[in-house]
């Protein structure tokens, strides 16, 4: 036991070391952590919450082009920026079918929007939209910002980023559609559903905008 | 505080050792060494916090990237090609990987030893990005890369790519 203890002391001394020249000889501790401030509410440019969002007349992934005015019966729309290739538009694909499924019968359909230029980024091309739509059973429409024209009119600066629209296309929410990317399971806090919650009830999202964690939107 | 980290180590390396044969200390040293992560892996944001908030006369540059970010991928050499260029000044340069749990054995440790990287790399897999990233620095838009630099005097915080090696120079020679 002793020479066990012993091996344990001299690996734990040497990996304590190796830390601390890892981190040039300044381990980190938790004494001193940078106080957090607080956030803007609009985005760096484009729509702030209480605009009127645009209308738009993109093609799906079912060749057919779509506008928000054609949702006759909605209350709203979710609509999403998102992708094919970012990680993590890929790991809240499920979840942004779940919402859809439970929210468009209530009148708020997901709109997904890919904002990518394939140029940059060949992953997101309007042919493997159709692919991934067509592997995933998207039941919501997913559509090609051809052109990227629509995506800097919202201010979109991730995938995925979500600009939740009332009725009248009046932004109600920004930002990301809970509070774990990774993990749905650790989620605390839906922000989005939240938010169609509240407008449900007649009230104001709080909070009605968060940093939507994602990768940039690819362009040339 | 170097001991406070040996013992830390020396914490996790004494849980990981649990259930293996105590009997036998070399046997118990050779999983050990096998198991142990040559990348320090920190689950929650507080375990770095203070790497943020140096008081010294060192410069550091911290860069967040991940493997799966083509961009960061894109500028790392730029990052690396500081080493030649400050060699003997006070520069620390730490790469935090915010790649996934699932992919730091498959995706991120490969592509350290192949590249036999100079800067530190350390992994952060604290996911609750949102409850982070504005300690870092509130203009953090929520992607990566970016790079934090500071020293006691000066802090420049960058939310987008190095377009090349002389964007990135110009930033860390205004600290010397």
């Amino acid at each position: 036991m002793k020479k066990l203890m012993f091996v344990l002391l001299a690996i734990a001394l040497g990996a304590g070391i190796w830390v601390a020249a890892t981190l040039k000889e300044n381990p980190v501790d938790s004494t001193s952590a940078v106080e957090a401030v607080e956030v803007s509410q609009v985005t760096a440019a484009g729509l702030a919450v209480g605009d009127i969002a645009p209308d738009f007349n993109l093609m799906g992934v079912d060749r057919k082009n779509y506008s928000l005015a054609g949702f006759e019966d909605a209350k709203g729309f979710i609509v999403t920026f998102t992708c094919n290739h970012c990680p993590f538009a890929v790991m809240y694909e499920d979840r942004l079918i779940a919402l859809h499924n439970k929210y468009a019968p209530l009148g708020y359909p997901v709109i997904a929007i890919n904002p990518n230029d394939p140029a940059a980024e060949p992953a997101d091309s309007f042919e493997k939209m159709i692919v991934r739509a067509q592997e995933k059973s998207f039941p919501f429409v997913y559509l090609f910002d051809e052109g990227q024209k629509v995506y800097p009119q919202y201010g979109a600066e991730r995938t995925p980023h979500i600009f939740l629209l009332d009725n009248t296309r009046k932004v109600r929410y920004i930002g990301a559609i809970d509070d774990n990317a990774r993990d749905a399971s650790l989620v605390t806090t839906k922000y989005v559903e939240n938010a169609i919650d509240a407008l449900q009830r007649g009230e104001e999202p709080d909070p009605s905008f968060t940093k939507a964690i994602g990768c940039t939107i690819k362009f040339l | 505080m170097q001991l406070w980290s040996t013992l830390l180590l020396g914490g996790i390396v004494l849980s990981s050792c649990q259930g293996q044969d105590s009997s036998n200390g070399i046997q118990a040293e050779a999983i050990v060494r096998e198991a142990a992560p040559p990348i320090p892996i920190y689950d929650s944001f507080d375990q770095i916090a203070s790497l943020f908030n140096k008081q010294n006369d060192t410069t550091y540059l911290i860069n967040f990237w991940a493997t799966w970010c083509k961009p960061c991928v894109e500028e790392m050499p730029y990052i690396e090609r500081l080493h030649e260029d400050f060699a003997g000044k006070k520069l620390s340069v730490v790469l935090v990987s915010l790649d996934f749990p699932d992919q730091i054995e498959s995706k991120l440790i490969p592509f350290v030893q192949q590249r036999q990287l100079r800067s530190s790399v350390i992994a952060l897999t604290d996911g609750n990005y949102n409850a982070w990233i504005d300690r870092v620095d509130p203009a953090w838009g929520g992607a990566i890369p970016v790079t934090l630099i500071y020293n006691a005097e000066k802090r420049v915080f960058i939310d987008r790519q190095f377009s090349d090696y002389e964007a990135l120079k110009s930033v860390v020679d205004s600290f010397f």
